[in-house]
């Protein structure tokens, strides 16, 4: 009876705040059929904007799963002055609205940089706001498994005469490796739903530059909500293939363990 | 554990039911005191100014002795969709009429609202060509903003309704208002290879050029004024053939308090108003209110001119069919094969 009333609870809040938005917007773009639906997908621009979106998307997340990774690996396994400052600050890309952190990022990254990298308006310049959006999923997912991962596995592995790699290779990535996938998801899938961050640095050039949501803002801007919601539809399936697929390794893993 | 679940989903039971009772309340605390009304005013972002201090004069009027107002600003459409799906709205002041159209449809506007004497306009401005300080490349004609390495800054016209106003200028200038269709869409084909940044919106691009991208931009003359106002350097030129951009204000038919709306609707065209908008960059629409003068440009053409905002909208920009979408798309077919113009 308990159990039956968390279930509920959990269901219909569920319902309430995720699906039954998302089966609206899907619901929206399928009003005029399916080849509407995908005839606005392969409009020229939607189409451009997409495949620069899944594009960046995957590059943020095998980026930022690495790096995300050795900066969680740092955090738990290094001791150094001001780590729990660092720490701290990992998570500062989750609080500044993210037109900031473009605003920010231009400034440092844009024509004028007081560093002289020159990324704005371009490919690179998209890639670099995503991996600064999505840097704290993959970190903050690690972070805890390492925490808890036990150090008498490793000492095994090393007394038994595995070298550093060997260990690394067959005791801890086994054992990171769920959480750095999730973290991967995670970065990915918010990347290619982001709007604000890119929206400023990427000079929203369409056939170059323009991601998907801003493409949407465009559609919306036209009064094509049905093309709007037709090409976040093509957003939400490929996020939603995306999760289904990482699961599926993992289970796979799980079992050849 | 059992327990845990239980309690957790009571905890979940009651902060929604408090929710909700919270919601009701809120409105029965809505109204307010006696003798005086609440307008809500929905406005699109730049003449936020103007409006502040146009509401203030009004309140000093015996006709808005009693008027309070709530005001809302922003990006003109989503103004105007927000007011579409719902948001309550007494007086709506958007950029451009398209933004008005979408609530005549839907039977929130009514349809003669644009039957005045100023058809429904409250102001007027110009689209100018904004360059850097003292103009060092000397930009001051259509044909100037071709010329070798220089680069133009001007919104993306499928993200910012407002932008299609720059697009339309160009086209008009370069078309003779609209004749020879076809000089004009070359001049935009020859002018979108210049254009290094497409922000999502005019604020967006301005920013774009203040932080010190492009030669050139296009801009409406009231925000080229209202950057100078806050002490940014650039300059503008009025060219001699541009487009005259027209802002509309309607009362919408739902409104409660139709006289106070009417009320203010007519004191936005009174001296009094008309200078204020005047002083904030904005052409007045009436003539001899007095305040800052504008150049009159030489060959000035109108929206109605190049054949109508709904015409316009579909031949232009169309995602799929228009000419803007066209340019767009030869312009990244172009510029994926060449080095990256925005170097």
């Amino acid at each position: 009876m308990g159990t039956g009333l968390g279930v509920g609870t959990a269901v219909l809040y569920l319902s309430l705040i995720v699906l039954i938005p998302l089966a609206a917007v899907v619901w929206r773009a399928g009003g005029q059929g399916i080849g509407y639906v995908w005839q606005a997908i392969r409009t020229p621009d939607s189409w451009a904007a997409l495949e620069l979106t899944l594009v960046a998307s995957v590059i943020v997340a095998l980026v930022n799963v690495v790096m995300g990774t050795v900066i969680a690996w740092v955090l738990v396994r290094d001791r150094f002055p001001g780590k729990a400052i660092v720490d701290m600050l990992i998570d500062l890309p989750f609080a500044l609205p993210t037109i900031v952190a473009g605003l920010v990022l231009l400034a440092l990254y844009g024509a004028n940089s007081p560093l002289h990298v020159n990324l704005a308006y371009s490919e690179a310049g998209v890639v670099v706001a995503l991996l600064f959006v999505t840097l704290p999923f993959v970190v903050r997912t690690v972070q805890p498994v390492l925490l808890e991962l036990d150090r008498d596995m490793e000492q095994a592995a090393y007394s038994l005469g595995a070298g550093q790699w060997v260990t690394f290779r067959r005791i801890i990535l086994p054992n990171l490796a769920p959480a750095m996938l999730s973290g991967a998801g995670l970065a990915f899938t918010r990347s290619i739903a982001e709007f604000g961050s890119t929206v400023l640095i990427s000079g929203n050039i369409p056939f170059k530059t323009q991601v998907a949501a801003v493409n949407v803002a465009g559609r919306i801007e036209s009064d094509n909500l049905t093309g709007a919601a037709a090409v976040s539809t093509a957003l939400l399936l490929v996020a939603f293939v995306v999760l289904i697929m990482l699961d599926l390794v993992q289970r796979w893993a799980g079992r050849r363990d | 554990m059992r327990q845990t679940t239980r309690t957790v989903a009571a905890l979940a039971a009651m902060v929604l039911a408090g929710g909700l009772a919270g919601c009701g309340s809120a409105d029965a605390s809505g109204s307010a005191g006696a003798g005086t009304v609440t307008l809500s005013l929905v406005a699109y972002s730049t003449p936020q100014a103007a409006y502040k201090k146009i509401i203030k004069a009004f309140q000093a009027t015996p006709a808005g002795k009693n008027v309070k107002f709530k005001e809302s600003y922003g990006a003109s459409g989503d103004q105007s969709r927000a007011v579409d799906s719902g948001l309550k709205a007494d007086v709506v002041a958007f950029s451009l009429e398209p933004d008005i159209t979408r609530l005549v449809k839907d039977g929130l506007v009514a349809s003669d609202w644009n039957s005045g004497q100023y058809r429904g306009m409250v102001t007027d401005s110009v689209v100018v060509i904004a360059t850097r300080k003292g103009n060092p490349k000397h930009l001051r004609t259509w044909d100037d903003l071709l010329g070798d390495g220089i680069q133009v800054i001007t919104p993306n016209p499928f993200t910012s309704g407002g932008a299609r106003w720059n697009v339309l200028a160009a086209y008009g200038a370069k078309s003779d208002k609209g004749a020879d269709k076809a000089a004009g869409v070359a001049y935009l084909r020859e002018l979108f290879p210049h254009v290094a940044v497409q922000d999502n919106s005019a604020r967006a691009s301005l920013q774009t050029f203040v932080n010190g991208k492009g030669d050139a931009m296009l801009a409406y003359e009231n925000d080229a004024i209202f950057a100078q106002h806050n002490g940014q350097a650039l300059d503008y030129t009025v060219p001699d053939d541009t487009i005259l951009i027209e802002n509309p204000v309607a009362v919408t038919r739902n409104s409660e308090h139709p006289t106070e709306a009417k009320a203010f609707l007519d004191f936005l065209l009174t001296p009094t108003a008309q200078k204020i908008f005047a002083e904030n960059g904005y052409r007045p629409i009436v003539q001899g209110v007095g305040g800052p003068g504008f150049p009159t440009p030489a060959k000035l053409f109108t929206i109605k001119d190049l054949g109508g905002w709904t015409a316009l909208n579909k031949d232009f920009f169309d995602a799929n069919s228009g000419v803007m979408a066209g340019i767009e798309q030869r312009l990244g077919v172009a510029t994926s094969a060449a080095p990256s113009p925005a170097k």
